[in-house]
């Protein structure tokens, strides 16, 4: 019925509902399409602040079977009407923007939700973060999904305490900025070797059924040898918690870790490109949390790391939060800085003590990969000026 | 020595806070002065400081940070001759009241006669403020609607956004600078971080300059053709 609806929809619309305009034709005509396209699928959606395509597109690889799943960015439920309308695919994972959390879970029922992690981004235009986490725990409450859930980031646990059914994943998790006081009470997490606890009963669940940590992956009292081509501690946060949402539905862990391994980049991120004569590798962020992750992977030898900063509006048209990243972290190389705000990148720099310079300074071509990081809009520029290696 | 201390940076720090602090010990550091930037956390005492910094925050956190400083003698401090910086939720609880969730009230520090309501909407956006014939730019994310009494001055008049009314942004009174341009205005604002830490000391500060000054001119020049525009 759902598909015969869609190509009716897309006959009378004259666009595909594949794509996210005809997605939002189609909401507009048929406002319960997502519920009837989502019916009789098995759906996990994947939302957070950072990691969420990444890890979309890790669950999609290691499924092992045809998959449906949302365009990069088409994070909500026009996007995610696209993703349906065009395939009788039953498997689905779907990256869902924070905001609508609640909502599509609502109207997807989804198997399961994967909860990454929550901090502040883009505040001139989404809600507060505890708004945020507040908004999540009402859903999660009443849903039948299973909560697959970062069990580090406070904010999360507070979000999915309450749910029926959870499994906490114990994953490295570095940028807890918005995490230091309760959300409950707002009095301060007191921090105790790994696990933290507030005084008023908020605590650490102690009943992590995944654990990553220098030793390895252990999903279930059973090790999984996990080899990811993509690069960095958070990516590999990212799979651990995509191969316990694929346990959900069947997926033995080992099987869903080898197909993962062969994902080598995503929408452009973490691959290697030619920008400006360069060889570059390009990294995204968005926010303080990403960025301080993303710092973690530059090797500390000195050199040069290349940065490009816009603030759009799907950036965020305050870049104020160059402040919370730590950027002291690159005292001793030396940063090239581009973008629209490439000056508040400068300052920030130059306030940091890292040595810094300006993209229209001349740009010698080094013989070595660098790294380009880059923050939304930025990153699309560059993926655009830049040419595949 | 010179201390400047950030107030409850996980209360107050929303969304780049940090960074004033970081500027005014920077800039004092490189005319030579001895620094000693200071973090006070939830669990700290509240000690001595000249000058102390305090960011944005959510409605809890606010409240949180409103009961420690009172505790904690804030204004007892004041009075010794610190200086503060505040900065939107900041600004608010160095008022007489502010609103919090729903419709009810708090009871600020009182160390400004500034009373703050709940707005019909949040007021977001670049803001452009005359601070004595000078132009303060920065950014505004906010959704309360400041009133001064009688004889409190304002920061300044507002160019473009909104301040606590539509018409003037913050408080300014001896060694107390409010304003709603929150997160790093400092960072934006160069001369208005020289303003407070000349004040702060005493004396007059040489000039410094930096890549801070090449962007204060462009964030200044695109907000205010924006403004004509």
């Amino acid at each position: 019925m759902a598909l015969l609806g869609v190509n009716w929809l897309s006959r009378v619309t004259g666009r595909g509902a594949g794509t996210v305009a005809g997605g939002r034709v189609g909401l507009r005509v048929c406002p319960d399409l997502l519920e009837q396209l989502s019916r009789r699928r098995e759906i996990i959606c994947v939302s957070g602040t950072n990691g969420k395509t990444t890890t979309t597109a890790l669950i999609a690889a290691g499924w092992g079977a045809k998959v449906a799943t949302n365009a990069t960015g088409a994070n909500m439920p026009a996007g995610h009407v696209a993703a349906l309308a065009t395939t009788r695919a039953t498997r689905v994972v779907l990256e869902v923007d924070e905001a609508w959390l609640p909502e599509v879970i609502r109207r997807c029922s989804p198997r399961v939700v994967v909860l990454l992690n929550l901090s502040r981004d883009q505040l001139d235009r989404a809600s507060e973060v505890r708004v945020l986490a507040d908004k999540w725990r009402g859903a999660l409450s009443r849903t039948t999904a299973l909560i697959v859930a970062n069990v580090n980031d406070p904010l999360v646990v507070f979000a999915a305490e309450t749910a029926p059914r959870v499994r906490w994943c114990d994953v490295p998790t570095t940028w807890l900025g918005d995490a230091q006081s309760c959300p409950h009470c707002t009095r301060p997490l007191s921090p105790e070797g790994s696990t933290w606890h507030c005084l008023c009963g908020f605590t650490r669940p102690a009943s992590a059924t995944t654990r990553l940590d220098g030793e390895g992956l252990v999903v279930d009292g059973a090790p999984v040898d996990l080899t990811l081509s993509l690069l960095g501690d958070f990516n590999r946060a990212n799979a651990a918690m995509a191969i316990t949402a694929l346990g959900e539905v069947g997926v033995a862990a080992h099987e869903a870790a080898a197909r993962m391994a062969t994902v080598t980049s995503v929408a452009g991120r973490f691959s290697l490109r030619t920008y400006r004569g360069q060889v570059v590798r390009t990294l995204l962020a968005k926010n303080p949390a990403g960025f301080s992750a993303l710092l973690d992977v530059i090797p500390s030898s000195p050199g040069e790391v290349w940065i490009a900063i816009n603030a759009r509006i799907a950036d965020g048209r305050d870049p104020s939060w160059l402040y919370d990243v730590p950027f002291e972290r690159l005292r001793g190389h030396r940063v090239r800085c581009f973008g629209d705000r490439k000056l508040d990148l400068a300052t920030r720099l130059d306030y940091a003590g890292v040595e810094w310079r300006l993209d229209d300074d001349e740009v010698e071509v080094i013989d070595e990969t660098l790294y380009l990081l880059a923050n939304y809009t930025a990153f699309a520029d560059i993926v655009e000026e830049s040419t595949p290696c | 020595m010179l201390r400047i201390a950030l107030l409850y940076p996980e209360l107050l720090g929303t969304y780049g806070d940090g960074g004033n602090a970081l500027v005014l010990a920077e800039r004092a550091r490189r005319r030579g002065l001895d620094v000693r930037s200071i973090t006070i956390s939830m669990a700290d005492p509240l000690v001595a400081a000249d000058i102390y910094l305090l960011g944005g925050g959510e409605d809890g956190p606010q409240r949180q940070a409103c009961d420690l400083l009172a505790a904690g003698s804030l204004a007892s401090r004041v009075a010794d001759g610190a200086a503060i910086l505040a900065v939107c939720a900041g600004l608010q609880i160095l008022g007489v009241r502010f609103a919090v969730a729903g419709d009810d009230a708090y009871d600020g520090l009182g160390l400004v006669e500034a009373t703050t309501v709940r707005g019909s909407r949040r007021s977001v956006g670049e803001i452009a403020v005359d601070v004595g014939g000078r132009t303060m730019v920065g950014f505004e994310n906010h959704g309360g609607r400041t009133k001064l009494a009688r004889g409190v001055a304002p920061l300044g008049s507002v160019q473009r956004g909104e301040g606590n009314d539509g018409v003037s942004d913050g408080f300014r009174a001896p060694r107390l600078w409010g304003t709603y341009a929150h997160g790093p205005v400092l960072a934006l604002n160069p001369w208005l971080a020289d303003e407070i830490l000349a004040e702060a000391l005493g004396e007059e500060l040489e000039p410094l300059a930096s890549v801070a000054d090449v962007l204060y001119e462009e964030r200044l020049a695109s907000v205010m053709a924006r403004r004509a525009g």
